[in-house]
């Protein structure tokens, strides 16, 4: 059976609250997912009230108050701070998404809980182990591939041709899709996850790749791909708007055509 | 693979390779299910009349060949549906490999003989008089 609640010592328990910041006016409550694989003892829900004038709008602004000003041992990644780098995916209030282009004026609820992406291991608080997902990535062979001797110049596509990458090609691999999918929960480790599988269909549809069949008979498992039952939560949580479902169906499709 | 095995991620990822299958079973899902839009309705149609004049009627209803043969059909497509369904069920919940394996098997086996009992009530009900 599929695990469907969390092993004996990954169970969250209640962790330290951190005192009321002084004289502040604007204060807002955040619960914060804590995990030291180097201390004794089970994850814990640490809790922080943030003087809000004092820090920027985004979630990502009150992390880094918090490391600044309350806790320097409070983990996590980030790096461009604008929604380019994927780095600061994280599960806030119940909802993937990256922290530094979600307000935390955005999120409903006198307390916002933040976690690390779901059902993936824990390196540590707020950073989750993406090893299998950017191994799942490498599988799909996200570059040009091509039989043809190269051109003197580059490789030339219309701009129609151009047209088709749209909506897949701004994938910024944070992992948010793929890790709020229950499938790619149940069996993470073959299902290669709407990211990779965005992935595969933005190169299958590349009109300069000559790659396209073997592309499709890498995919054409009951595990890697037909995993998909068009859940959604891909499409929903995806913090460039992007539609992982929809190109998943696209994939099937070609795999119709190859047949009928 | 054991617990102490040193994979390089790449190479769990890809495991034993794409199984190149998967395809027909989508497009027979499908097709089930469009032939399952036309005979749930006329089957249910055939059978409220068929129950209406008691185990005479009954009888009368499924010796005609037409009743008889859309009841078949509409067996036989919704037992295979059901299969196929299932196993997309099994695949997905069961994460131990045997316990898949043989409840695959199951499915098939229960899904057969469903279809056979079904079918040999309708004959034996439409042959009976």
């Amino acid at each position: 059976m599929v695990q469907l609640t969390l092993p004996q010592n990954s169970k969250v328990q209640t962790g330290k609250t951190w005192p009321k910041p002084e004289g502040a006016t604007n204060v807002k409550k955040f619960k914060i997912y804590r995990y030291d694989p180097e201390a004794e003892g089970n994850p814990r829900w640490d809790t922080f009230f943030v003087d809000t004038d004092k820090c920027g709008p985004m979630v990502l602004d009150i992390l880094i108050h918090i490391k600044n000003t309350i806790d320097p041992t409070l983990t996590f990644r980030r790096s461009c701070r604008e929604g380019i780098c994927g780095s600061c995916a994280m599960n806030i209030g119940g909802r993937n998404t990256i922290a530094c282009t979600k307000g935390w004026d955005e999120i409903a609820g006198s307390t916002i809980a933040i976690a690390p992406l779901p059902h993936m291991p824990v390196v540590k608080d707020l950073v989750p182990d993406l090893t299998n997902f950017y191994a799942q990535h490498a599988y799909v062979q996200p570059f040009l591939k091509t039989d043809t001797p190269m051109p003197e110049k580059e490789w030339r596509q219309s701009p129609e041709d151009r047209d088709e990458l749209d909506g897949l090609y701004e994938c910024i691999l944070c992992a948010c899709c793929s890790t709020s999918c229950p499938s790619y929960w149940w069996n993470g480790d073959k299902y290669l996850g709407p990211a990779a599988l965005l992935q595969a269909y933005r190169w299958l549809i590349d009109s300069r790749d000559e790659s396209t069949g073997e592309r499709l008979d890498s995919l054409e498992d009951p595990f890697k791909l037909y995993r998909c039952h068009t859940i959604m939560n891909c499409a929903q949580v995806c913090p460039k708007g992007l539609n992982p479902a929809k190109a998943i169906g696209e994939i099937k499709k070609m795999l119709v055509e190859r047949v009928v | 693979m054991s617990q102490n095995s040193i994979k390089t991620p790449l190479g769990s990822v890809r495991g034993l390779g794409s199984a190149k299958e998967g395809a027909g079973h989508f497009i027979k899902q499908r097709v089930t299910a469009i032939a399952l839009i036309v005979l749930v309705p006329l089957a249910l149609i055939s059978l409220m009349g068929a129950v209406q004049g008691g185990y005479e009627g009954a009888v009368a209803y499924v010796s005609n060949p037409i009743f008889a043969v859309v009841l078949l059909l509409f067996t036989g497509t919704a037992f295979y549906h059901m299969r196929l369904g299932l196993q997309v069920v099994i695949e997905d919940y069961i994460a131990k490999h045997g316990t898949r394996a043989v409840l695959l098997m199951l499915n098939t086996f229960v899904s057969i003989a469903l279809f056979a009992t079904a079918a040999y009530c309708i004959v034996r009900v439409g042959l009976s008089n």
